[in-house]
């Protein structure tokens, strides 16, 4: 916690003469966006609105979230639901031609988690190989990456990508990155070493295999816990009128298999693989975008096969505009319809006693309607319904209802 | 948007639990406390609700080295049966004379292990017996009935001549318990009812054993670590196994499913052919320190005895005076909902070798086998109806 804190004093230190500027929030001028530039998944942390005062090499955004819900499971409810889930903070900083800093801060559920997302300097030596270290996000899937609130119409982040992987993972390290155009295509990769996993990912009180277990260590960020690094790499394509398919991996160890020379296990790995894809449908221009992703523990045979060994998950969005207009004097507002499905089964395999297959699945869908005043800005109204079984498939647990919220650049 | 479409968008809000998940019926669900709980009473089954169903121990929590599983939940999934993913297996006793193995891990199997330890395995030569784990519903009710009921449906000698004898499972207190007002002793030991050969004495020595012996959790009841086999420090709090023990008193009973023609039909036949000499229906609690349990008449088709059922059952291993071959009565109640908890299959019987009721009526031998027998007798139509009925209880 406390390296966070003090980075987040740093930050405010450096905008601190920005803050006093904010007399006259027009002092702000929007950074235009390129549009003649193809932009991947892996773009998305640079692909934002930021915000810049003057001249000054440093430029700021960020985005907030917050959500009503009334969900009710298996006939209880907790009633009406307020949420603050995020609030984020992006600075980003041209140190040099080339060389550029960026960071995000977000804090989640009021400030109940304080996550130092993105942090790392950027040196460009050629567009096919530039180097990135610090705090970065593994490029795993493509939603860890391309995370922002007002960029989806769903309040909910997909299951399968923030429980199942753990989006938003970051971790300490180092890498390269780099694309190659040509005409209407764009090929992209990233490869970075950074810290990695620990073993609460099967020593979990949520009862399963769960990656994201490991973000509770407030040691990652300044330790690795086995001394292996973690190795995610990425590979895109995109071509501007068919869409992007990335292809990424990320692995390494998890347990801590010796401390003072001294050897407890042998190493035991995690492996991730991921497959996304992205389209836009020509004519009636519905955007279509899917993640799966497959993980591999290797998980203890003498532990308990409640933690599985694999697991697999994804989902799919579909978004389709239906108007477009002015609506309450805004003038380019969008209104769309989305449906959101999505899978995961966290326990792949079957049972050592009777043969059968473990089952431990969660299926959820979600129609959504959503207003765009702005490009910037999302209004959302979800219907939400999703079926949790057990290990033994028994009756699913059903938890369905609204939501309603709002994302917004700022 | 227009003002129909808000107008049609706030009724939605307003109407939302209309969209979700109704509750299942009560007869449906194991799960719920029984009516009559006081506001305090409830706040209890609560925090019992929680600690039972979602407190799962990691090993910084205390969990293992060496465990069955890692919750109360894993085992009474919904607070059913359950699966044989989460089975006990126990060794090391054959007699009266106390189990033998308990300096090498008796008298229960933890067969899985934290990272980092290697599990435990039965002994070579020793006989064990597997326990599927049974549901939770209605157990206050069974610990509310007085000794001296107990005690009268027992017929140790067959004096009635129907075949039927019944014992109860005299066993050595634990220091930690309480014992009922009025519990009826000989030799020094006392009237087991829980655990399928009846050698637990009530609800707070099933907890503390449980979470000693499947969890590998230390209280001060149950203060031997199972793995080091010392006294450890308590990794669960009193209060939290009592809370725990307040739940599985005032769970309330399984509530039987509607009766019809068939169903009725099929209670009659399970009397006939003498199920129900073993698988008592009617019982009455006697006064409880919770109103809500005192002097209530209940169904749990059992006799809380213990019952030769022949040597198709007899696993070679037994717990206080109980025989190899004998087994207490499992109350029938709540079976129909058996398969909600295992995986939409039946596995019956202590250690779910039957996967159907049929095929576990047919298991019954020893005093069971007039029983099984007049089954095997009855008509398919009939057979049916006698299965219908034990699926509505």
């Amino acid at each position: 916690m406390s390296i966070k804190v003090r980075f987040l004093f740093l930050i405010l230190l450096l905008t601190g003469s920005e803050a006093f500027g904010q007399i006259d929030s027009t002092l702000f001028r929007r950074t235009a966006r390129d549009t003649s530039k193809v932009y991947l998944n892996m773009d998305a942390v640079y692909n934002r609105p930021f915000l810049a005062v003057g001249k000054l090499p440093v430029s700021i955004g960020g985005y907030v979230e917050a959500n009503w819900q009334h969900l009710g499971t298996d006939g209880i409810t907790e009633g009406h639901q307020f949420q603050m889930r995020r609030l984020t903070l992006f600075v980003a900083s041209t140190i040099y031609r080339r060389i550029k800093f960026l960071s995000e801060i977000e804090f989640e559920d009021g400030t109940k988690e304080i996550n130092i997302e993105f942090a790392s300097v950027d040196i460009e030596f050629h567009p096919l190989f530039n180097l990135r270290g610090g705090i970065v996000m593994n490029p795993i899937g493509a939603f860890n990456q391309n995370h922002d609130g007002p960029k989806w119409e769903f309040i909910d982040r997909p299951v399968s990508a923030t429980q199942m992987l753990p989006a938003t993972w970051s971790n300490v390290g180092f890498g390269v990155f780099g694309k190659l155009y040509r005409n209407n295509w764009v090929y992209a990769y990233e490869a970075y070493l950074t810290n990695g996993f620990d073993d609460k990912i099967i020593l979990n009180s949520e009862n399963k295999t769960f990656l994201p277990a490991s973000k509770e260590n407030p040691e990652r960020f300044e330790e690795s816990f086995n001394g292996v690094p973690l190795i995610t790499a990425k590979t895109a394509l995109r071509n501007k009128t068919i869409g992007e398919l990335g292809l990424s991996y990320m692995g390494g160890v998890y347990n801590k298999f010796q401390e003072d020379g001294l050897v407890f296990d042998k190493k035991r790995g995690v492996h991730v693989f991921a497959v996304d894809i992205n389209t836009t449908l020509p004519l009636i221009s519905t955007w279509v975008n899917a993640e799966i992703a497959w993980v591999n523990v290797d998980v203890p045979d003498t532990y308990s096969q409640q933690y599985g060994s694999k697991q697999v998950g994804g989902f799919v969005d579909i978004v389709q505009p239906i108007f477009k207009g002015s609506i309450f004097g805004f003038e380019r507002s969008v209104v769309n319809i989305a449906f959101r499905a999505e899978y995961v089964d966290w326990n792949k395999g079957t049972f050592n006693e009777t043969g059968t297959k473990i089952h431990e699945e969660f299926v959820s869908i979600i129609p959504a309607l959503s207003w765009r005043p702005t490009r910037q800005t999302v209004i959302r109204l979800n219907y939400r319904y999703k079926w949790q079984t057990d290990l033994f498939g028994n009756p699913a647990s059903r938890t369905a209802g609204f939501q309603m919220g709002f994302s917004s650049y700022f | 948007m227009n003002r129909k479409t808000i107008f049609v968008g706030l009724i939605l809000l307003a109407a939302c639990e209309e969209f979700q998940p109704k509750a299942p019926q009560e007869y449906e669900l194991l799960d719920g406390p029984v009516s009559g709980l006081t506001e305090t009473e409830n706040l209890q089954f609560l925090k019992g609700d929680v600690a039972f169903n979602d407190e799962v121990f990691i090993p910084a929590t205390g969990l293992g080295p060496l465990f069955v599983a890692n919750s109360c939940g894993s085992c009474h999934p919904g607070d059913g049966k359950g699966h044989p993913f989460t089975t006990l297996t126990r060794f090391g006793q054959t007699d009266e004379t106390g189990n033998q193995y308990l300096n090498a891990g008796g008298p229960q199997l933890q067969h899985r292990a934290i990272p980092g330890y290697k599990a435990e395995q039965i002994p070579v030569s020793t006989t064990y017996s597997s326990f599927t784990p049974p549901a939770v519903t209605g157990l206050g009710f069974l610990d509310a009935v007085s000794d001296e009921d107990i005690l009268a449906w027992a017929d140790p000698d067959d004096d009635n001549g129907d075949g039927i004898s019944g014992v109860p499972n005299w066993i050595e207190a634990k220091d930690y318990v309480t014992l009922r007002p009025n519990s009826i002793t000989q030799n020094g030991k006392y009237i087991g009812r829980f655990g399928k050969k009846g050698a637990v004495y009530d609800l707070l020595q099933q907890t503390a054993t449980a979470y000693n012996e499947d969890i590998g959790i230390t209280s001060t009841y149950e203060a031997i670590d199972t793995y080091l086999g010392v006294e450890y420090d308590p990794e669960v709090s009193n209060q939290t196994i009592q809370d725990v023990v307040f739940y599985l008193k005032t769970l309330k009973a399984p509530v039987p499913r509607k009766e019809n023609a068939e169903i009725l039909f099929g209670k009659e036949i399970f009397s006939t052919i003498g199920c129900a000499t073993c698988h008592r229906p009617e019982m009455k609690t006697g006064a409880s320190p919770i109103a809500a349990l005192s002097n209530k008449t209940f169904y749990p088709y059992t006799d809380l005895l213990l019952h030769d059922m022949g040597p198709s059952l007899d696993d070679g291993y037994t717990e206080g005076s109980a025989k190899t071959y004998e087994w207490r009565t499992p109350p029938l109640w709540g079976l129909g909902l058996s398969k909600n908890s295992q995986g939409g299959q039946y596995f019956l019987m202590h250690d779910g070798r039957a996967r159907s009721i049929e095929q576990a009526i047919q298991m019954h031998s020893g005093e069971g086998m007039q029983s099984g027998e007049s089954f095997e007798s009855l008509t398919g139509e009939d057979k049916r109806k006698l299965i219908k009925f034990l699926e509505s209880l």
